[in-house]
Formats: C-alpha cells, sequence, structure tokens
C-alpha cells in the first residue's frame, strides 16, 4: 500500500514536471517570463498557442489511450488487447477519413463533427470484433486477436479506397493524419474539442474500477460476485470509444500506447486497478507527452509523426507479451 | 444385504457378461422413485425453488423440465453421470447462464427480479478451482467477495474487512493470505474460492464439484468445512459432486439428474440402493453399510478375474 501510494506521488510529481518543462522544450529557446505573457511577442506566440496546447493534448491522448488500453485488457481478459489492435482506432479513423472526405462542416455539443464520426468508427469496431468474438465458444484469445486483425484491415482498406478517390491535396491530408501526430494542434480549440470526451471517458473508466478487478478473474465469478455484466461491458465500449474518437480525430491513429502503458503500470503497482488506473492516466501522460517531444526534437527542424515514435517503441513490447504469454494463450494481466 | 458374499457373487456374475439374464438398459427406462414430497414442496423456509425449468445450448435440450426446491440451512447435493446438466444447473440458479424457460424463484421472488448485487447477497458460486491466472494476493481475492456491497468510489467497509478476516481465519487460508492466488495448490486455492464466497455473505452457496482432483486430506478438509459452513454458519449448501459416498454421508438430501432430467430427488437411503444407482449410471454398483452411519456406502468393485 505505501509502495503503491508513492510509486502514485512520484507518477504525479513527474507529471506535472512534464507539463511545466515540456513546453520550453523545442528547437526555439523561450524564456520563462513567456509564460507569464511577458517578453518577445513570438516566444508567447509559440508557448501559448503551439507549444503548451500540444503538451496539453498529449496528456490528455496519452491518458485517454492508456485507459482505454487497461479497460479493454480487464474486460477482454487479455494482455494484447487495446484500441490499437483491436481495430478501434481504424475504426475511428475510418469515421473521421468518411467525414474528411465528406466534407460535412457540422458539430454538436460544441464538439467538431469529425469528433463524433470518430466515436461511431470506434463503437462499429468494437461492436463487430466483441460480437464476433462472442459468436465462436472459448472466446479465445487467438479469436479475439484475429477478429481485431480482420476488423483493422477491413477499415485500412476502406481508408485507402477513400484515399484512392480523393484528390492529391485530400489525400496527402489523410495520409499525413494516419500517421498519428500532435502537429495539427494550434491553439486550445482542439484541446477543448477532446477535453470533454476524455473527462467523461476517462470519469466512466474509474467509476468502473471494482468491476475491471473482478473481470480479470473471469467472466462467470465477476458475475457471481455481482457485475451486472452487459451493463459493464457496454459502458466500458462507449467510454473507450469516445476517448478514442476523440483523440483519433485530432492527432490520428497512436499507436501501442494504450498496450505498453497499462502493463508498466502493472509491474509498478500491481493489478488492482483502484490504483493501477490513475498510474495509468498519469503514465499514459508523461509517456505520451516525452514522445512527442523527442519527435519534436530528434530530426529538428523537421518533425517526426510522434506516432511513428509510439509504434516503434510499442512493436518490440507487443511480441514481448506474445512470447511471454503461454501456450494455451492464458492472459497475463 | 448390501456387501454381502451373495452381492459380491452376483456382481462377478454380472461382469462376465452375457450369460446374465439381467439386462442394464431395460432397468434403465424405468423411472427411479421421486416421491412426491420430495420432488416439489415450497414451503415458508424454502429458499430455492426451480419449477419445469428447461435450458437448451447450441439447439440441443441440456434441462428438461427440471424441478424441485431447497429448505434454508439444507444441505442439497447435486449428482448424475457426465453430461447430465449438473454444473449447467448451478449456472442457470445463480444466473450465469440465461434464456432458461420455467421458473427458478429465490427466497420466493423469481430469479430475473433480483438486480445482479441484490443476487449475490443471496448466492455465492464456488467454481472448480482450475489453474487460471490470477494475478491477485488471496486477501485481495477473498476482499473482492464484498462488491455485492460496495458503491462506486468506495473501498471496503470495516464490517466488510472483518467478514473477510473471519473467511480467512475459517477456511484456514489466513496464513497465506499475502501470497498470489496462482502460486497455490488446487487444494489451497479451492478453499479460498470457498472463503471469497463466505465473506460475501450469501445465504445460499452453490459449489461446482469443490472435490474433484483432490487428495484425501484435502477433499476431508473441504468436506469438513463446508458441514462447518453449512451447520455453524447456516448456510444453505448446494453442491454439485461426483463423490456419491461424499454425498450421501454429507447431504440432507440428494438430487440426481440423467440427460437433463431430474431422475430422483429423496433421502440419501433412497438412492444408495445398487437397483437406483445402477438405473442411474447404467453400470452395476456394489454397496455395503457403513461402519459408523446408517448409509450404505458404494466400496470398489471385485479385482478382475484371475486369467
Amino acid at each position: 500500500m505505501v509502495r503503491r501510494g508513492i510509486v502514485l506521488s512520484l507518477l504525479a510529481g513527474l507529471a506535472v514536471l512534464a507539463l511545466v518543462g515540456l513546453p520550453f522544450v523545442g528547437m526555439e529557446r523561450i524564456p520563462l517570463a513567456s509564460l507569464w505573457r511577458q517578453g518577445h511577442p513570438v516566444d508567447v506566440a509559440i508557448l501559448w498557442k503551439h507549444r503548451l496546447p500540444r503538451v496539453i493534448m498529449a496528456f490528455l491522448a496519452g491518458s485517454g489511450l492508456a485507459a482505454g488500453g487497461l479497460a479493454f485488457q480487464a474486460v477482454f481478459r487479455n494482455p494484447l488487447a487495446e484500441p490499437f489492435t483491436l481495430g478501434v482506432a481504424s475504426g475511428a479513423a475510418l469515421g473521421a477519413v468518411v467525414y474528411i472526405h465528406l466534407k460535412l462542416p457540422f458539430s454538436l455539443l460544441w464538439i467538431s463533427g469529425v469528433s463524433w464520426f470518430a466515436f461511431a468508427g470506434a463503437l462499429l469496431a468494437v461492436t463487430l470484433v466483441y460480437g464476433l468474438t462472442r459468436s465462436r465458444q472459448g472466446f479465445s484469445t487467438a479469436t479475439m486477436l484475429l477478429a481485431g486483425v480482420a476488423v483493422s484491415f477491413c477499415f485500412s482498406s476502406l481508408i485507402l479506397l477513400i484515399q484512392y478517390l480523393s484528390d492529391f491535396t485530400q489525400s496527402f491530408i489523410i495520409l499525413r493524419w494516419v500517421m498519428g501526430g500532435l502537429n495539427s494542434v494550434v491553439g486550445f480549440g482542439e484541446v477543448l474539442t477532446v477535453l470533454p470526451l476524455v473527462a467523461i471517458g476517462t470519469i466512466l473508466v474509474l467509476y468502473l474500477t471494482h468491476e475491471l478487478n473482478l473481470l480479470i478473474l473471469g467472466e462467470e465469478l465477476a458475475i457471481s460476485r455481482g457485475v451486472a455484466l452487459n451493463r459493464t461491458k457496454a459502458i466500458v465500449f462507449v467510454a473507450v470509444s469516445l476517448m478514442v474518437g476523440g483523440i483519433v480525430a485530432v492527432c490520428g491513429p497512436i499507436g501501442f500506447v494504450g498496450l505498453v502503458v497499462p502493463h508498466i503500470c502493472r509491474l509498478m503497482v500491481g493489478p488492482d486497478h483502484r490504483f493501477l488506473t490513475p498510474a495509468t492516466l498519469l503514465c499514459g501522460a508523461i509517456l505520451l507527452s516525452l514522445c512527442d517531444a523527442l519527435a519534436r526534437t530528434i530530426m529538428a527542424p523537421a518533425e517526426m509523426p510522434v506516432g511513428i515514435l509510439t509504434s516503434l517503441l510499442g512493436g518490440p513490447f507487443f511480441l514481448w507479451l506474445l512470447v511471454r504469454q503461454g501456450p494455451s494463450g492464458e492472459a497475463v494481466i | 444385504m448390501p456387501g454381502s458374499v451373495e452381492e459380491l457373487e452376483w456382481l462377478k456374475e454380472k461382469r462376465r457378461g452375457p450369460r446374465n439374464l439381467w439386462d442394464a438398459q431395460a432397468g434403465a427406462t424405468q423411472p427411479l422413485p421421486i416421491t412426491a414430497q420430495a420432488m416439489h414442496s415450497p414451503s415458508p423456509e424454502t429458499v430455492l425453488d426451480v419449477r419445469n425449468y428447461s435450458f437448451r445450448l447450441g439447439g440441443k435440450e441440456i434441462l428438461r423440465d427440471v424441478s424441485f426446491s431447497v429448505q434454508r440451512g439444507e444441505y442439497l447435493s447435486i449428482v448424475g453421470p457426465n453430461g447430465a446438466g449438473k454444473t449447467t444447473l448451478l449456472k442457470c440458479i445463480d444466473r450465469l447462464l440465461v434464456g432458461g424457460v420455467g421458473r427458478i424463484e429465490v427466497f420466493g421472488r423469481p430469479l430475473e427480479s433480483y438486480r445482479q448485487k441484490d443476487l449475490a447477497r443471496r448466492i455465492s458460486y464456488v467454481p472448480q478451482a482450475d489453474g487460471r491466472v490470477i494475478p491477485f494476493t488471496v486477501r485481495q481475492f477473498v476482499l473482492m467477495g464484498r462488491y455485492p456491497y460496495l458503491n462506486p468510489f468506495s473501498s471496503v467497509d470495516r464490517e466488510g474487512r472483518q467478514a473477510a478476516e473471519e473467511a480467512l481465519l475459517m477456511t484456514g487460508v489466513a496464513e497465506f493470505a499475502e501470497r498470489r492466488l496462482d502460486t497455490l495448490s488446487g487444494g489451497e486455492r479451492q478453499k479460498v474460492y470457498i472463503a471469497a464466497a463466505l465473506a460475501q455473505g450469501a445465504d445460499i452457496m452453490l459449489l461446482d464439484e469443490p472435490t474433484t482432483f483432490l487428495d484425501y486430506r484435502r477433499q476431508a478438509e473441504i468436506r469438513d468445512l463446508l458441514s462447518r459452513i453449512n451447520q455453524q454458519g447456516g448456510t444453505t449448501i448446494v453442491c454439485v459432486t461426483h463423490d456419491l459416498n461424499r454425498a450421501a454421508l454429507d447431504s440432507d438430501r440428494i438430487v440426481a439428474l440423467c440427460e437433463g432430467r431430474v431422475a430422483f430427488v429423496g433421502s440419501p437411503a433412497e438412492i444408495m440402493t445398487p437397483d437406483a444407482l445402477e438405473r442411474l449410471f447404467h453400470t452395476p454398483f456394489l454397496l455395503t453399510s457403513h461402519p459408523q452411519a446408517a448409509i450404505p456406502v458404494i466400496v470398489p468393485g471385485p479385482p478382475p478375474p484371475a486369467r
């Protein structure tokens, strides 16, 4: 208990440090006074219009994707489950690409239409994967991953088709967006679009702390302890789709954050979601903001899409998990 | 006379083959005795009432028109051959499987009218202890049994912690409470599952073959534990088992299932006859008097005839 408290405090401290420090990391050196809107107007603009919104967006995206992975791993009782591997991110991407292609300018509840389309795509993907998994007896790891891969391929093909049918400029925008990145974030407009979706999703995942703990034991034990299984799953699917839809609509599909972060946190604080969920939220925020800082400095003055960096990090981790998983496919979560 | 020399000879004769005119298949078609009183007798003390319940899975009828009731504080065993529908019945009672036709009432209320948490306060379920990976410690796992009493964003209260500690002590698992569940042996794990069900504080405990795959010592420990839970704690026990001797010695009543139907409901003494058991399992049985109890028990058949 004490150890977990210390780890959580350290993560909170690191998160504050990242939030305050990372906006000052970049090709252009920004004086501290710019934080109080003093000094050169260009420095103030870089800090307040570019770097700060971008770091906050990285926090939101990192937390949301990591929380999504955490919730999926518990619900599917599978260490490889996350929005990316289950095709949910592809679903959200397809929704967003359809919106971009159709050029539908609308918004609902102050949230852009692209976010709602991405949300719908994500929900469609998770429903498809879950439906395919449930239609076969056993609910095995292999079935779930195959269903995720199949849905992901289908949606990726549809994205390619839309890209093929688009003109050159639109096609390039889609391609660049699919790589995933935070460089499109300018000002706090996008942050305010993503914030309510990630906040609602996070609250819902925190609300289900006890249920997620019990779902790790298996569905039968969870039900016999009193978990309303269908309701819990519906809440998780909606929560993750909201978060992933909102994040993907702005940042594109950023892979593997949802896979890597929950496992790192399990090693640090154990499997109890009362500690694991806050640790995952904090760690996701720290990891993605650090990756983004690296992505915008490693090839300066050019910028590497952060999605490439997270995938480079997550790919080997995914392989390690596959090897670590027993021959029976028994989950190690 | 069960276990007599005559019966032994008769059994030997039967094992030799077709020379015997006795026909097990023909015998099996005759229904086993089910007394009207035992079949269905809801009373003010009835805690569980299953009435004309049928359940299909994948197009196959697993349970057919099952009816029986359980009284408060009773120890009821469900026996029957493999594939008879015993585990399915248990899962239907705890709503782990849904979609059956008929009626199940728990404390006089239809099963479907319960919220899942309210049902968990009435019924706990102990599955067979398998080798699945469970990353929690024994204490964490047992505390999770208090879920029906928790609100979102809350922790287990003092009363819940006390209930969990008592369950740990009663089941004898307190000494390894900080060990991870997947590092325990089958017997230890089974006790932890029972401890978590105890911490749940439900009135009825359903158990699915709690002693299967355990050695004699662990079987005896689990058996003693269940007796104490039933007699001292007053918990009603419904236990699926393949061990007919234990079912006969430990239970107040026995329900026997065969091909999804109730083949027998009654006292252990009524079912523990060679004839009744043979009709149920389609194989001959040899019984003898228990030296300390007034109930016949099954003894292994004789060795094969010398070549």
